[in-house]
């Protein structure tokens, strides 16, 4: 009982990502008992407000492979995002070139991947190597350069959405077919095929990475950099792991695009969305902006989170018009639940930190 | 003088240099440039990133950073033009005072959510950031919205009244004028350093730091909302995302003049260094007929470039 307290004092943190998550798919699926609740309660509002045509609507999607497989994509490709944003933040960093370098994989993708299989596996490698080296120059800059990596990785953000632009200057290329069909299909008709992939890169990069001396390291870095440094742990080496492991993530996000919309497309825009859309993941998900404290696993639930409420509009079919405010909505009102330790504090000089 | 030399330090002065080599970069181009009248269109240019640059630079002075610029700059434009369509003559008057109360709405609540709920501003203001483009498609989207500008929003943004110097010009050197006197002469200012520095002791002794949280963010909205009008009169109308591509170039701006992005240190000559130079720097790369893509580079390469010259931090040793 006490162990599990203690557990529970130390992950409280994820909490708030894991039940919005779940909430959100409750919602979304009409699962038992949130779906009937929700009914009722839509049935109680237009008893109240009766017009022709009913008022307010709740139709949940029904929960089967093939509406999994048209809701993931999305929400997988912010969850390797804001996966990708997780390990700068938990160094006590931040990176604004999470989006443009997945902009970047995403037209280089759309380059290099046809051809025979081994093409199209050294096209896969290439990507990621562009990547990881991305990653890696912005960690380079940071720990050698000495630079604030906020004001850093805006400038590279700059230079990756320029690498972009030159290759790919109108959307187009492409990808193999069947490949993409592949990574944008049904696992044994049942699983969507990115969920595997994202498992797949929790399981054999992420996890190995959380428990090397290396991973432990970018903790201690992010949570006391001097003491990390007297203490012995290679602070050079845990930050630039993180930015370059970072700039893999991203990759894999950029491949995932490509096999989705078949073409490349260097797109400001989309770059700043999924940047600034990770960092509220990366919130959501529990990890500290202050470093130290966190885990990608929980901006995969932050990301989830995140997409499923912005499609409940579909759900309760408001017109589209008020998308992007419901999207702001949401978004402000998860990042003030983290208000709830303003609350909990009882010497207010804890709110400074 | 002797406190004019000590104003200017090396940051300032690097900045100032590279302008100057920019400068001469540029009259190697053209030769027209050499010219007082090519100077007063760059700082023509260059006024709408330097008001709202000098609103970003006391949030960022604070230690904190304020992601909500491009869409509040975009509500000062449309709500300018929307007042106008709305009341008439009436309007046409209180466009201006009505577009920056707007954003000076936006402002206190970004400040409310930073002092008082202790959210992170980076992710708090990019949810007000979200929430104002949300309010800003409904308002253009819901019903046909005037944009037109009024007589005053042109003259402003584009006429040139005294003498041949831009009236948007002389907007930003009134603002910059009171953002000094604030920051050097009164309590505020040095509340708005302390904060940066230490946001405990300066609470410890005695200051109202929540106070001083709001007032900046509600100055660097009401700048950013001013800057949207402004920029609404120079291109006649109001648009969506018209405040995007001046959020990155604003931060930009203010950490090469010198500015901590950890707040506590910065100097507001600084600032307009950091202004000048990128508008110069974007108006060599344009006339220099560079595609899209290199401009990015160089762009991005030269920010990194100056700050690998005087912005390195100490190196970690304890």
């Amino acid at each position: 009982m006490r162990s599990l307290k203690l557990w529970a004092a130390a992950n409280n943190a994820y909490f708030l990502g894991v039940g919005l998550c779940l909430l959100a798919f409750a919602v979304y699926f009409g699962l038992p008992p949130i779906g009937a609740l929700l009914s009722a309660m839509m049935d109680g509002l237009n008893a109240l407000f009766p017009a022709d045509l009913p008022l307010f609507t709740y139709s949940p999607l029904p929960f089967t492979p093939n509406v999994l497989n048209t809701a993931a994509p999305k929400a997988v490709l912010l969850a390797l995002v804001a996966m990708a944003q997780t390990l700068p933040v938990l160094t006590r960093g931040l990176d604004l070139s999470v989006g443009a370098i997945f902009v970047m994989t995403n037209c280089i993708a759309s380059v290099v991947i046809s051809g025979t299989p081994v093409d199209l596996a050294i096209g896969v490698l290439i990507v990621l190597f562009c990547g990881t080296l991305a990653g890696l120059l912005n960690g380079l800059v940071v720990v050698f350069g000495r630079l604030q990596p906020i004001i850093v990785t805006l400038a590279t953000g700059a230079i990756y959405l320029g690498i972009a632009l030159g290759i790919r200057p109108i959307p187009g290329g492409g990808v193999d077919k069947e490949l993409s069909s592949f990574m944008t299909g049904l696992l044994w008709g049942q699983v969507p095929m990115v969920l595997v992939l994202l498992l797949f890169v929790v399981l054999f990069i992420w996890i190995p990475f959380r428990r090397s001396v290396i991973g432990r390291g970018c903790y201690a870095t992010g949570s006391a950099e001097g003491a990390a440094f007297l203490s012995g742990v290679e602070i050079a080496n845990s930050k630039l792991a993180a930015y370059a492991l970072s700039g893999l993530f991203c990759a894999i996000a950029g491949l995932v695009q490509t096999f989705y919309t078949q073409s490349g497309e260097a797109s400001p825009p989309s770059a700043g969305f999924y940047t600034l859309n990770s960092i509220a993941a990366v919130v959501i998900g529990g990890t500290s902006l202050f470093g130290g404290f966190g885990s990608a696993i929980g901006s995969i639930f932050g990301a989830f989170s995140l997409r499923t409420i912005v499609d409940w509009l579909f759900v309760f079919e408001l017109p589209p018009l008020w998308q992007p405010l419901f999207n702001g909505i949401i978004l402000l009102l998860a990042v003030c639940l983290g208000a709830a330790r303003v609350f909990r504090v009882r010497n207010r000089l804890e709110l400074f930190t | 003088m002797q406190r004019i030399l000590k104003y200017i330090d090396l940051p300032i002065l690097i900045v100032f240099g590279f302008i100057f080599i920019l400068w001469l970069a540029a009259v190697a181009l053209d030769a027209s440039f050499f010219s007082v009248g090519y100077l007063l269109q760059q700082l023509q240019t260059a006024s709408f990133l330097g008001i709202i640059a000098s609103g970003a630079m006391l949030v960022i002075l604070l230690g904190h950073i304020d992601l909500s610029i491009p869409w509040v700059v975009t509500v000062g434009g449309m709500m300018a033009t929307a007042a106008a369509g709305w009341w008439g003559d009436a309007g046409a008057v209180i466009a201006l005072p009505f577009a920056m109360l707007c954003g000076l709405i936006f402002g206190i609540v970004n400040g409310l959510g930073v002092a008082y709920l202790r959210i992170p501003s980076m992710i708090f203001t990019l949810g007000v950031n979200a929430v104002a483009q949300g309010l800003m498609v409904l308002h253009t989207g819901g019903f046909a919205p005037q944009d037109h500008t009024t007589e005053l929003m042109h003259w402003l943004a584009v006429k040139r009244s005294l003498w041949d110097i831009p009236n948007v010009l002389i907007v930003w050197l009134f603002v910059g004028a009171v953002i000094v006197f604030m920051l050097r002469r009164t309590p505020l200012g040095r509340y708005i350093y302390a904060v940066g520095n230490r946001e405990s002791a300066t609470y410890l002794s005695g200051v109202s730091t929540r106070g001083v949280l709001i007032t900046c963010f509600a100055l660097c909205s009401t700048l950013a909302a001013l800057a949207g009008v402004l920029l609404a009169g120079y291109s006649t109308k109001a648009y969506q995302a018209m405040g995007d591509p001046y959020l990155l170039p604003a931060i930009a701006a203010v950490v090469l003049g010198g500015t901590n992005i950890l707040g506590g240190r910065g100097k507001y000559l600084g600032t307009v260094g950091g202004v000048i130079l990128i508008t110069l720097l974007q108006s060599i790369l344009s006339v220099m007929q560079m595609e899209e893509a290199y401009r990015q580079v160089i762009y991005g390469v030269v920010i990194i470039g100056m700050l690998l010259v005087y912005g390195r931090s100490a190196k970690v040793q304890s």
